[in-house]
C-alpha cells in the first residue's frame, strides 16, 4: 500500500510540476503584453501615425513614414513571395510525390530555418551591391525570401486537405487537369492559403534584423523602390537604444502599433481557419 | 494475340501523339508548377552563392581558421578575431536550451496528456501568440524589464546563493549572457513546446492505453510509454530551438551588452555573431570587413542548416512513421 501511495504521490507532483511549467510560460508573455499595453498606450496620438520623426527634445512627431515603409515593404515582399511560395506549394502537392518533390520540400524546410540576418546578407549582396545604394527593393527581396518556405509548406498542406473525391467528380466530368488544379483545387483550399498569406505577412512584418542593411532607414517619407525606407520595427530599434527617454516612449508606442497589427493578423487567420474546418 | 490487342497494349503504354496532346492547357500547367519548383531550388543555390560573393574578399585576405580562432576584434586595425561573437552565441545558446527543453516538453506533457480537452485551446493559444511576438518587440521588453529586474534581484540572488562558482560571481550588470539566453529561452519555447506537442500526438494511443491497463499511474504511462516513443522527435524539437537560437538577432543584439570580450561570468557583458553582424554590417566601410562579417553569416548559415536537415530527419522519422493519421 505504501509503494502504491508512492506512485500516486509522484503521478501527483508530475501533474503540478506540468502545470507549473505552462504558468511559468506564460507569465513572460503576460508581462510583455501588460506593459507593450500599458506604457504605449500613453505614446499613442494622432500624430504617431501622421507625422516625420523629431528631434530629440522636440514634442510631436511620430513614426508616420515608418509605419508607410513597413507595409510599402510588405507589399513589395508579397509581390515577389506569394506567387513562388504558393507555386511552390502547389507543385509540391500535385506533383511533389516523387524524387524531385522530396527534394524540394526538403529545401523549403531547411531554408525556413535560415536565421533572418543571414537573408539580409543575401538580399544586400544581392540587390544592394549590384545598385550601389540601400533600398527599398533590397528590404522586400529579403522578405520575400523568408516568406516563401513557410508559404511552400502552408499551402501544400492546404492543397493536399482537399478531398479527392471532388478532383475526381471534375476529371470525371471531362474537366482539363489544371482547370480542376487552380478552379475546384486550388478554390476549395483557398481559405487555408489565405490564413498562410495572412501569417506569412504578419512574420515579415515583423522583421528587423534583414532591414537593417537592406532598407537601411529614412527620415523622410518614401515611395520609391530604389530609395532607401525606414520601416516601423527599425525605428523601434533605433528609438530603444538611443539614450533620451522621449524616443524609448515612442518605442513603446511604436511597439505597441506592430504588436496589435500582428495580432490582429494572427486573430483573423485563427478566425479563418476555424471557420474553414466548420465548414468542411 | 490478336493485332488489335498488340496495337492497344502498345498505346496504353505510349499513347500516340494525337491521344497524348489532349490539351494545351495542362501542358503548360505542369511547366508553371515545374518552374516555380526549380525557382525555390535556385533560390537556395542563390542564397549560398551571395554569401559566398559577399565573404569572398574575406577569404583572400585571411583564413577561416584565423578569425575563428583569434579573440581580439578590432575593425579599425584590420583585425577580425570571432571567438567572443562565437563563445556568446554558444553561452547564450546552451541557457535557453537548458531552460527551454524542459519547460516546452512539460508544457507539452500538460497540454497533450494531462489537461482536460476543453482547457487545450486555452493553453495552446498563449503559444501562438507568444511565437507571432515579432523578436525587436521582445528586445524592447527585455531591455526595459528584464534586463532591470536581473540587476536588481536575480543576479544579486544568484551571486549570493551560487556565487562559489565562477558563473555568477561579478557585479550584477543586467546585460550580458544571462540576459540574452533568458531572452532567448523564452523566443524558442514556442518552437520547441508545439514540435514537442506535434510529436507526442503521434504516439499511439494503444501505447497509453496497454500501460494504463497494467496499472500504471497517469505519469508512469507518460514516462514508460509516450516518452520513450517520441524520444527521437523531442531531440528534434530541442536542436530546431536551438537553430532559432543560433540565428535570432534583434532580442539578443539589445540586451547582451555588445562587448566583444570573452568573460566566465553569466552577468558580464558579451557578444554574438548575429549581433555584430547587425550592429557592424551597414557601418562597415571596408571590403575585407564587410567580407569578415559576410563569412560570419556564411558560418551561422551553415551550421543552422546542419542542425535544421539533422531535426528535420529526427522530427519526421517519429511523425511520418505515424502515417498521415488525424491528430
Amino acid at each position: 500500500m505504501n509503494r502504491y501511495l508512492q506512485r500516486r504521490l509522484a503521478n501527483v507532483v508530475m501533474t503540478c510540476l506540468c502545470a507549473a511549467a505552462v504558468v511559468l510560460a506564460l507569465i513572460p508573455l503576460v508581462s510583455l503584453f501588460w506593459l507593450v499595453l500599458s506604457k504605449g498606450a500613453a505614446g499613442l496620438s494622432w500624430s504617431l501615425f501622421t507625422s516625420l520623426p523629431s528631434p530629440v527634445g522636440e514634442s510631436g512627431g511620430g513614426v508616420g513614414n515608418g509605419i508607410i515603409g513597413s507595409l510599402f515593404l510588405v507589399g513589395l515582399a508579397c509581390v515577389f513571395g506569394l506567387p513562388i511560395g504558393i507555386g511552390t506549394g502547389l507543385f509540391l502537392a500535385e506533383r511533389g510525390n516523387g524524387r524531385v518533390g522530396d527534394v524540394v520540400r526538403f529545401i523549403t524546410e531547411v531554408l525556413s530555418g535560415v536565421p533572418s540576418i543571414v537573408v539580409g546578407i543575401v538580399a544586400y549582396g544581392l540587390v544592394v551591391v549590384p545598385m550601389h545604394h540601400f533600398s527599398a527593393l533590397a528590404g522586400s527581396v529579403a522578405l520575400a525570401l523568408l516568406m516563401v518556405p513557410t508559404l511552400a509548406r502552408a499551402t501544400e498542406e492546404m492543397v493536399r486537405l482537399v478531398p479527392s473525391s471532388l478532383r475526381e467528380a471534375a476529371l470525371a466530368l471531362g474537366v482539363p487537369q489544371w482547370k480542376t488544379s487552380l478552379r475546384v483545387i486550388l478554390r476549395t483550399a483557398l481559405g487555408g492559403i489565405v490564413t498562410a498569406v495572412l501569417l506569412a505577412v504578419s512574420r515579415a512584418a515583423g522583421e528587423t534584423a534583414p532591414l537593417l542593411f537592406t532598407s537601411l532607414n529614412n527620415q523622410y517619407w518614401n515611395f520609391r523602390p530604389d530609395q532607401p525606407t525606414s520601416s516601423l520595427t527599425v525605428q523601434i530599434f533605433n528609438y530603444a537604444i538611443s539614450p533620451y527617454e522621449d524616443w524609448h516612449q515612442k518605442a513603446w508606442a511604436s511597439a505597441l502599433v506592430l504588436l496589435l497589427f500582428v495580432s490582429i493578423l494572427n486573430l483573423a487567420s485563427r478566425f479563418l481557419s476555424r471557420s474553414r474546418l466548420r465548414g468542411a | 494475340m490478336l493485332p488489335e490487342a498488340k496495337v492497344a497494349i502498345r498505346h496504353a503504354r505510349q499513347p500516340p501523339r494525337l491521344l497524348r496532346k489532349v490539351n494545351v492547357g495542362d501542358g503548360s500547367y505542369n511547366a508553371l508548377l515545374w518552374f516555380f519548383a526549380g525557382f525555390t531550388l535556385v533560390i537556395a543555390g542563390v542564397i549560398i552563392l551571395a554569401l559566398w560573393g559577399t565573404a569572398r574578399p574575406a577569404f583572400r585576405e585571411a583564413s577561416v581558421f584565423s578569425f575563428i580562432a583569434g579573440s581580439n576584434w578590432d575593425p579599425v586595425q584590420e583585425s577580425f578575431g570571432a571567438l567572443s561573437f562565437i563563445y556568446g552565441t554558444l553561452v547564450t545558446s546552451a541557457i535557453a536550451l537548458i531552460l527551454t527543453v524542459p519547460i516546452g516538453v512539460a508544457f507539452a506533457i500538460f497540454l497533450v496528456e494531462m489537461a482536460p480537452s476543453g482547457v487545450r485551446p486555452i493553453v495552446s493559444f498563449p503559444l501562438e501568440l507568444l511565437a507571432a511576438i515579432p523578436s525587436v518587440v521582445f528586445g524592447l521588453w527585455g531591455l526595459f524589464v528584464m534586463v532591470p529586474w536581473l540587476r536588481t534581484s536575480l543576479e544579486p540572488f544568484l551571486g549570493q546563493t551560487l556565487g562559489f562558482l565562477p558563473l555568477f560571481r561579478g557585479p550584477p550588470l543586467g546585460m550580458g549572457y544571462l540576459a540574452g539566453g533568458l531572452i532567448l529561452a523564452v523566443m524558442i519555447l514556442p518552437t520547441v513546446a508545439s514540435i514537442s506537442i506535434e510529436v507526442l500526438r503521434t504516439v499511439p494511443s494503444s501505447l497509453r492505453e496497454a500501460a494504463l491497463a497494467l496499472g500504471a499511474t497517469r505519469w508512469e504511462a507518460i514516462r514508460l510509454a509516450s516518452l520513450p516513443y517520441g524520444r527521437t522527435g523531442i531531440l528534434g524539437a530541442a536542436l530546431l530551438g536551438l537553430g532559432r537560437a543560433l540565428g535570432e538577432t534583434m532580442a539578443v543584439t539589445m540586451v547582451i551588452g555588445n562587448s566583444p570580450e570573452i568573460h566566465a561570468s553569466l552577468f558580464a557583458a558579451g557578444y554574438s555573431l548575429p549581433a555584430v553582424i547587425a550592429n557592424e554590417f551597414a557601418e562597415a566601410t571596408s571590403a575585407v570587413h564587410t567580407g569578415v562579417l559576410a563569412a560570419l553569416a556564411l558560418i551561422l548559415f551553415g551550421i543552422t542548416f546542419l542542425l535544421n536537415s539533422v531535426a528535420r530527419l529526427l522530427v519526421r522519422a517519429v511523425t511520418k512513421s505515424q502515417a498521415k493519421s488525424p491528430a
